[in-house]
């Protein structure tokens, strides 16, 4: 059991710290005769296994103003649109734009209007420049979801036209009459379909539809372009609809997220893409980092001296600490932002507050005249209650500031998102480290001496 | 023992002075705001010959446009600004033309509109409100009451007025924005200072359940003296990272890290001699009502 425990622990320390690896990192020396010139690179996964591939390479993922990105620029149509709506058009065409992308999995993107004499563009910062071409496509979809019927009820004419030229009556059903919509897969085919769940008002209309169209056809048209006429079997009066059609599972989870992101109030389409810079500058990142590892080598000579022994331990969980936290990053993948970063620094502070609150208890027993075993325990015994508390409650803010359940009256993204997250990791990874690996530390030290 | 809660109206002077000054220059100063929630104007410039870039900012300065940035490549002139009208920018075209005598022709001049909506905004001030009623449950569970999670909020608004104050006096006097670091930086205070409240609020806590039966002061005043070095060492640590951070970090980040330390400090300040008196100041009206 001692042996596997071990061989466990190893493993998952050669893990991390492989994951943890620098990018990059040329090595060149020699050994004897031998030279020896390789680069040091993190993990990198690419599995085929029993049908099942696994690609992923983990890589440190900055944001926008950490590492620059892809800076694209849509023009607005705008002849269609009167002129005193310009304005509401474009900042929801804005909103809508930056919901896509960031529903598309690209975190905190920037996007803003701008203005240039009578033209009107949107520009779209896009950190890093993977899929580029796949985020232009989304971005500029109008995703005007239309349901339509049947035209006329004379049946001569219906058998000669095409189906989906017969089907050109709007119902007044729309995109915007739809709550949510989710790619699933069908159940004989497994072909995958996006299941569209209507709004209370979309439902009724969907359920007056069907009824009267019973045995014929209905149309779905996105952007003015058939997605699926089906044949309505029977009026369906539960809100739910499935678009069915030749999908692949990329273009319905594309349908999926432009349904739910709404449909753009006007057309745009792309006139200019380059890469941009870091909003900060690379001099300027690499001063704070140094800066910050002169502070953090502070702060553990600071708990060494003042703690002694105690203060070393905490020292070396905190560096564990720092290390599970970046394997963490790197494994979710999370995007480092400026505020991701301080959010990280923060749970830092608060790791650090763990184990001087352990500390002082244990200094407070061994005033009293314990022993130091027995000290020990009782310290650890006694703070537990107050970190729990403590980390608890900021676990709290950082759970609602990051919105899990993607609710629409909370932030869905951005900054916010980014400092909550690496604040909710590093706050579970410190209660983690602070109260097990420490303890797990003292003990191994103490027992020896 | 210190006796730390005989001095609250000292404490209540402290706060009062340094929140008066705050909202003083909140509202007769307001704030700048940057580029992310104003927007602002792009320039490109192509210059008849190269010019000190010195001169061309002292000229945009003197017409009154506020530079977010500014870039010369050889001929090509890049800046970017607070928004400004036509009139301004001709004037400022003009005054170039005439006191580095060059010849200038426009490449583009765009309106830029905010990246931060007034929904993301108004999204991240519901979440905050959130979180608040977040910690208010968990504090009512956790320390079986409601006075410890009212003293604890209470305390933490404190903490965002004194933050949200003093920033006001930081853009007025030292140009320092209102903008995405900021918020997070507000955020972040908020967070440690709830942090540093309950630790002590604990201590309270588990001397009221250690069974003698003695006045609240008495348990208060005993948590602070024994929590007040662990107080001092944490905020210690906090501040040598962030005074590092001021000291050789980058210039771009120095207001965020400014307003982190006065939220490490007021954070640090507020739990002990904002949130403890008025623990006390409720648990003693609970006695007495």
């Amino acid at each position: 059991m001692k042996f596997i425990k071990t061989l466990l622990l190893i493993s998952i320390t050669i893990l991390i710290i492989w994951i943890d690896l620098p990018e990059n990192l040329p090595v060149n020396f020699n050994l004897g005769k031998k030279k020896i010139n390789f680069k040091i690179n993190p993990l990198s996964l690419d599995i085929n296994f029993l049908g099942l591939s696994i690609k992923k390479k983990f890589n440190t993922q900055l944001g926008l103003d950490l590492k620059g990105g892809s800076h694209l620029v849509f023009e607005a149509q705008t002849s269609k649109t009167k002129p005193e709506d310009l304005n509401d058009a474009l900042s929801s065409a804005r909103d809508i734009i930056e919901k896509r992308v960031n529903l598309y999995g690209i975190s905190e993107p920037s996007v803003q209007t701008l203005k240039s004499g009578n033209k009107y563009r949107i520009a779209v910062d896009i950190p890093g420049v993977t899929d580029i071409n796949e985020a232009v496509k989304l971005i500029g979809k109008t995703a005007q979801l239309q349901f339509t019927e049947e035209a006329t009820s004379d049946a001569k004419i219906a058998t000669q036209t095409p189906l989906f030229l017969r089907v050109t009556k709007p119902t007044g059903l729309t995109g915007k009459d739809i709550k949510k919509a989710t790619v699933t897969f069908d159940n004989q085919t497994g072909k995958p379909q996006v299941s569209l769940n209507f709004s209370g008002e979309g439902a009724n209309l969907f359920s007056k539809i069907t009824e009267r169209n019973v045995g014929k056809p209905v149309g779905i048209f996105l952007d003015d372009y058939p997605l699926s006429i089906p044949t309505v079997q029977q009026v369906i009066s539960d809100g739910n609809a499935v678009i069915t059609g030749n999908f692949t599972v990329d273009q319905a989870k594309e349908l999926a997220i432009s349904i739910n992101s709404g449909a753009l109030p006007l057309s745009i389409n792309l006139v200019e893409q380059r890469n941009i810079g870091p909003s900060l500058g690379e001099k300027e990142v690499r001063q704070s980092v140094f800066a910050g590892l002169i502070g953090l080598t502070m702060v553990l000579i600071f708990m060494i001296v003042y703690y002694g022994n105690l203060g070393a331990i905490a020292s070396i969980s905190l560096i564990i600490y720092g290390l599970i936290s970046f394997a963490i990053f790197r494994t979710i993948p999370v995007v480092l932002t400026l505020p991701g970063i301080a959010g990280f620094i923060l749970s830092i502070g608060m790791a650090v507050d763990s184990n001087i609150l352990i500390f002082e208890r244990i200094k407070e027993e061994l005033r009293k005249g314990k022993k130091f075993e027995i000290a020990i325990k009782l310290g650890f015994g006694r703070a537990i209650d107050a970190i729990k508390d403590a980390n608890i409650t900021t676990l709290t803010v950082a759970f609602i500031l990051f919105n899990p359940l993607n609710w629409e009256f909370l932030p869905q993204f951005g900054m916010v998102r980014g400092f909550a997250l690496t604040l909710g990791i590093g706050v579970a990874t410190s209660l983690f480290t602070g109260v097990v690996i420490t303890r797990r530390l003292i003990n191994i030290f103490y027992k020896k001496s | 023992m210190v006796n730390f809660t005989k001095y609250r109206w000292l404490y209540f002077f402290i706060s009062a002075l340094v929140i008066g000054i705050g909202l003083f220059s909140l509202i007769k100063w307001g704030y700048r705001y940057s580029i992310e929630f104003v927007g602002g104007t792009q320039l490109e410039y192509q210059l008849s010959r190269e010019a000190s870039i010195q001169e061309i900012r002292k000229i945009f300065i003197e017409n009154g446009a506020e530079i977010v940035e500014i870039l010369l490549e050889g001929k090509n002139l890049s800046v970017r600004t607070k928004a400004i009208n036509e009139k301004k920018e001709l004037g400022i075209r003009t005054a170039l033309e005439k006191n580095l005598s060059i010849r200038i022709d426009i490449l583009r001049i765009e309106t830029v509109g905010p990246t931060l909506g007034k929904e993301m905004v108004r999204k991240t001030l519901v979440a905050a409100l959130l979180a608040t009623l977040g910690i208010l449950i968990y504090m009512i569970y956790a320390f079986k009451g409601i006075n410890y999670a009212a003293a604890a909020i209470i305390a933490n608004l404190h903490d965002l007025i004194v933050v949200v104050g003093s920033y006001s006096l930081l853009s007025h006097f030292f140009k320092a924005e209102v903008d995405t670091m900021f918020v997070t930086a507000v955020l972040t205070t908020m967070s440690f200072s709830l942090h540093d409240t309950i630790v002590i609020f604990d201590k309270i806590r588990e001397y009221r359940h250690s069974g003698s039966n003695e006045k609240i002061e008495y348990y208060a005043n005993k948590a602070l003296t024994e929590t007040m070095v662990r107080s001092i060492n944490n905020s210690m640590t906090i501040l040598f990272m962030l005074l590092s951070l001021t000291l050789l970090g980058g210039s771009t980040i120095r207001f965020f890290i400014i307003t982190l330390l006065i939220g490490t400090i007021t954070g640090t300040y507020s739990s002990p001699f904002v949130a403890t008196p008025i623990l006390v100041w409720l648990e003693k009206r609970k006695i007495k009502g």
